[in-house]
């Protein structure tokens, strides 16, 4: 592609290695980007649901889940929209906890993430295990936002942050892809921020 | 066939040219851009620019069209954010002529099938959308099937004012006096008699109008499920 008539590089490359091709770092901003009105759900009122091809379906309350091990994500999020934001710190369980208890299925090689405004998105199982996803209720310390998912978002943050769906409750595992919500509409089904798989066509 | 059987789901980078560049107010710049090869859209939809620098740097944005599937050219309207790099480029540099790298269309579900009855409750650059869809409606031959609720501080922050005032919208200036309404944001009382019909309401502007206006509908008894949102935070 032609160089752009005018245009010059007016921002530093960011931290060495950290951001992707076509990012830019946000700074302490956080932008809040949706397709669907903002729930306000209670913490007592969500649960979350592990189902599909697993041995044993399991629903935590907002009691049960916090009485689970926790773990806390520090490190970088990237949203297809071309921001990127360093040193975030999350704090919630592992999905590897989660799914441990439901036990997935030997054909269980996807995974779709629902959450309760009835948004989707896929992605492979190995994407949500070995300590690569969480499902979150802190951000920096205090309760995740309700415009960022909270009570309880998934975090999945290799991936692009659109796979990270806010007001998460339910996992299903599934033996075949489905795409989910912006997959459906011209996003990325793996979203890899590294290889820019931001839309529908990138390799 | 409707638009939404050849709206393409897979998109690739092209380049367009600048064929009309105006600056409607100071923090805004209107393009017309002529793209070879260019696939279908439906209204609502946006597309991809994106600028190289020298070295191969490289920065992108979305911007919204304003124009229909029916206009020979797309056209943006883009807000200039303090140190926005694209748009700060767009606005001050790009010239008529020039060629960027474009790629769309992008977005699948803050669309309009140009056949359900709809509401756009949208607040200042966030009207791009909503003009693309009264466009479109109207080349339909159906102008009524689009309804907006354009709300801004005064007329000089509210984008195609006159053209959305032809069209029949609403525009609700909070700071200014326009003799027609008091100044201040829609009330559910201005907005329910406009809902009659209405299948699916849109929301687009930033997030603060966008968390308002999903109030004011729920208020006017519009279900969660029937409201598509659009939503834009100062990422430059």
């Amino acid at each position: 592609m032609p160089v752009t008539r005018g245009f010059f590089r007016r921002r530093p490359d960011g931290p060495e290695g950290r951001l992707p091709p076509g990012q830019y770092d946000v700074g302490s901003g956080w932008p809040v980007l949706t397709a669907e009105a903002t729930p306000r759900i209670r913490p007592e009122d969500w649960t979350i649901t592990v189902d599909g091809l697993v041995d044993r379906p399991t629903t935590w309350t907002w009691a049960e889940a916090q009485d689970l091990p926790r773990s806390t994500y520090t490190g970088d999020i990237h949203c297809v929209t071309t921001w990127s934001k360093f040193d975030v710190a999350f704090t919630g369980v592992s999905v590897d906890v989660l799914l441990e208890a439901a036990g997935p299925q030997p054909d269980a090689a996807f995974v779709l993430a629902h959450a309760s405004t009835g948004y989707t998105t896929n992605l492979p199982l190995s994407d949500v295990t070995d300590g690569k996803a969480w499902v979150v209720w802190e951000f920096g310390g205090k309760p995740l936002a309700r415009e960022h998912g909270g009570p309880v978002r998934l975090l999945v943050p290799h991936l692009y942050f659109w796979k990270s769906a806010k007001w998460v409750s339910r996992l299903e595992l599934l033996a075949e892809d489905e795409p989910g919500f912006w997959e459906r509409n011209g996003y990325h089904d793996r979203g890899d921020p590294w290889r820019e798989q931001r839309y529908q066509g990138d390799a | 066939m409707s638009i939404e059987d050849v709206s393409p789901t897979v998109t690739a980078w092209t380049t367009g040219r600048v064929i009309e560049k105006e600056l409607p107010t100071p923090t805004t710049v209107r393009l017309r851009m002529h793209v070879d090869d260019r696939l279908r859209h439906r209204p609502g939809q946006h597309y991809l620019i994106r600028l190289r620098a020298p070295d191969d740097y490289t920065a992108q944005r979305s911007y919204s069209l304003a124009s229909d599937d029916s206009d020979p050219l797309l056209e943006f309207l883009v807000e200039k954010l303090p140190g926005g790099e694209v748009s700060e480029f767009l606005a001050e540099v790009a010239e008529v002529g020039d060629v960027l790298e474009m790629r769309g269309p992008i977005g699948r579900w803050f669309t309009w099938d140009t056949r359900t009855p709809a509401l756009c409750l949208v607040g200042g650059t966030g009207v791009v959308p909503a003009v693309a869809m009264t466009r479109a409606a109207r080349h339909a031959g159906a102008p009524g099937l689009v309804r907006v609720v354009a709300v801004g501080r005064s007329p000089d922050t509210l984008p195609y004012d006159d053209e959305l005032r032809r069209s029949g919208a609403t525009l609700a200036y909070t700071r200014h006096l326009d003799g027609t309404r008091p100044s201040g944001p829609p009330t559910v009382d201005e907005l329910r008699p406009l809902l009659e019909g209405v299948e699916i309401a849109y929301v687009c502007g930033s997030s603060r109008f966008a968390g308002l206006a999903e109030t004011l509908l729920r208020d006017c008894g519009v279900p969660m499920e029937s409201i598509r949102v659009e939503q834009f935070g100062a990422t430059g």
